[in-house]
């Protein structure tokens, strides 16, 4: 039995969701007696499909065209489909990640599969894999099975671990998918990049803040804090809908629900649907003036106190512990 | 254009979630419904559609009777139709996928609005999935659109940035907040769509392909530790991160 383990690239690098998956399907072939095929697509991409074997690949299929240089919606989708039924993969796993949750509802239907979308946790029992997923912005658990003989996983990005790639190798499969006009009904022409921004879907540390900062300007301490803990700005509904902040920052169930290692919120009290989208964080701390703020019912550390206080000194000690 | 625009249902997001006693769902006693968040930007972009190339456009939700509230709102702001699928089976996103997919070809669609993921099962798969269906295109998390000779350019949002897609018509567009400003219904639409036919038939019949087991909440997080109540914490709090937690 072969897993595919779809590998993100962008640009001629790895997300390190890439790994994370790899890794993943690894730990799950390990169960099943099965092996895990990776499958890179893009452009220039194969001096980099060498990397995957470290995260337990046996072997990388690389589909390498001037074509699949941007993600089309489409070809990418092609291509996914196809090497999945010529590997005769009967477990497809990929990143829940922008590209990915794009792709994965038109890779079900050529396959014919059940999809299981945005996992925390995949285990096997007696030949069978259980995924577990967030629903509700993780206000709840759902432990779900495929009934499909093919099946796919999305896997939530910054959960499942990759650590550090090993010495074994894998081998390196260049194939050929054939692409006509029509495959590329749906392509991207253009990627903007928000320049050094980092999103808080990847981050491994999130400071956020909220409507007690009181106005937009205030941001400044935030983004002061993120950058001495090379983080990324997060914020609160409120202060999104205020516009104060940009959409892509919200943290929360109609915003992005996030799983750092570390999120810092600041002036932010803990509305519900704020809670349910940064609960599952490794480790939180929460910065507010009011004791009873249900953000505090999260937090593994709080500070009662003024943010514009309390902000700048952390800060500081920061610095001074990483030598900035 | 004949234009579709998919809504749902959900409980709204103060809810807290208690799981009903099959384990599998959620209790849905004291829970309020609204319609889908995402969707509301969806119906706002059908309508700004058919505001620039004229046609109707139809409204459609699958589910229980409970959601012709839902489908009363989407007529309030405007739309024109709307279609209640009946069913009271829990579905997955692609069975959902495929009684939508066939209803938009029964009516002829020509192009279909949905938000980018409802938020209650949060799967953001079923735009994707009605599109492939259908051999259609599909833009997802959709900040902007523009139309033109059949035709689309959308931007959409990826991790720390957004893409700029080109795209054939016919085609599923799934909306993210910041497409649009979803207008408020007036009175007058309030009334109107009192009026306005809501057309029930059953959905069809569509396979399970992923079963939920169980549904449990996530761990309780144990009550932590007030590290100070002013900056002087800060060092301390530092110290903590960097020896006890050791994330930093």
């Amino acid at each position: 039995m072969k897993i595919l383990a779809f590998a993100e690239q962008r640009n001629g690098q790895f997300k390190k969701v890439a790994f994370e998956v790899v890794k993943a399907a690894k730990t799950v072939a390990d169960q099943l007696h099965a092996e895990v095929v990776a499958l890179v697509v893009g452009n220039n991409i194969t001096s980099i499909a060498g990397q995957l074997g470290g995260y337990g690949a046996s072997k990388v299929v690389v589909v390498e065209d001037a074509k699949l240089e941007l993600y089309s919606t489409t070809a990418y989708a092609k291509v996914i489909a196809d090497i999945a039924k010529t590997e005769s993969a009967e477990v497809l796993l990929l990143p829940a990640s922008a590209m990915g949750k794009d792709v994965a509802p038109r890779v079900a239907v050529k396959l014919n599969a059940g999809l299981a979308v945005d996992c925390t946790a995949l285990s096997v029992n007696g030949g069978t894999i259980t995924a577990t997923r967030p629903v509700y912005a993780g206000k709840g658990l759902v432990d779900v099975a495929i009934k499909t003989q093919t099946k796919i996983f999305s896997l939530r990005p910054n959960v499942f671990t990759a650590g550090n790639p090993s010495g074994a190798t894998a081998a390196i499969e260049a194939k050929k998918v054939g692409l006509n006009d029509d495959d590329f009904s749906v392509a991207v022409k253009e990627v903007r990049q928000s320049s050094g921004k980092k999103d808080v879907a990847e981050a491994d540390i999130i400071v956020s803040g909220g409507r007690g900062l009181k106005g937009p300007e205030n941001f400044k301490l935030i983004e002061d804090l993120a950058g001495s803990l090379n983080a990324a700005v997060g914020a609160s509904r409120a202060v999104v809908d205020a516009g104060w902040r940009p959409h892509d920052e919200q943290v929360g169930q109609t915003g992005k629900t996030v799983s750092p290692s570390l999120y810092v919120a600041v002036a932010i009290s803990g509305a519900v649907q704020h809670l349910a989208g940064m609960s599952s964080s490794k480790y939180i701390v929460a910065i507010n003036k009011d004791k009873d703020a249900p953000i505090f019912t999260v937090a593994d550390y709080g500070i009662v106190g003024d943010a514009f206080e309390v902000v700048p000194a952390l800060t500081t000690e920061i610095k001074k512990l990483l030598g900035k | 254009m004949k234009i579709l625009v998919f809504v749902n249902h959900v409980p709204d997001t103060e809810t807290k979630v208690k799981i009903g006693a099959d384990g599998k769902l959620i209790d849905p006693a004291g829970v309020n419904y609204m319609l889908n968040p995402y969707d509301e930007f969806a119906v706002e972009e059908a309508l700004k559609t058919r505001q620039s190339f004229g046609g109707e456009v139809v409204v459609v939700s699958l589910g229980g009777e409970a959601n012709k509230e839902t489908l009363r709102k989407a007529l309030a702001m405007g739309c024109d139709k709307a279609v209640l699928l009946k069913d009271s089976a829990v579905r997955d996103s692609f069975a959902v996928a495929q009684s939508l997919a066939e209803y938009a070809k029964e009516y002829g669609a020509e192009i279909i609005f949905g938000g980018k993921q409802s938020i209650d099962y949060d799967d953001a798969q079923v735009g994707g999935l009605v599109a492939e269906l259908l051999g259609w295109s599909s833009v997802s998390v959709v900040v902007k659109l523009e139309i033109k000779d059949g035709n689309i350019i959308a931007e959409r949002e990826i991790e720390g940035g957004h893409e700029i897609v080109h795209a054939k018509l016919p085609a599923v567009i799934m909306a993210q907040k910041g497409l649009n400003e979803p207008r408020y219904p007036s009175l007058k639409g309030i009334m109107d769509a009192k009026r306005k036919p809501i057309e029930e038939k059953p959905a069809s019949a569509a396979e399970i392909r992923v079963e939920v087991s169980a549904m449990r909440n996530p761990p309780a997080k144990a009550s932590g530790k007030i590290v100070g109540t002013d900056a002087s914490a800060a060092a301390e709090l530092v110290r903590l991160l960097h020896e006890e937690a050791k994330v930093i």
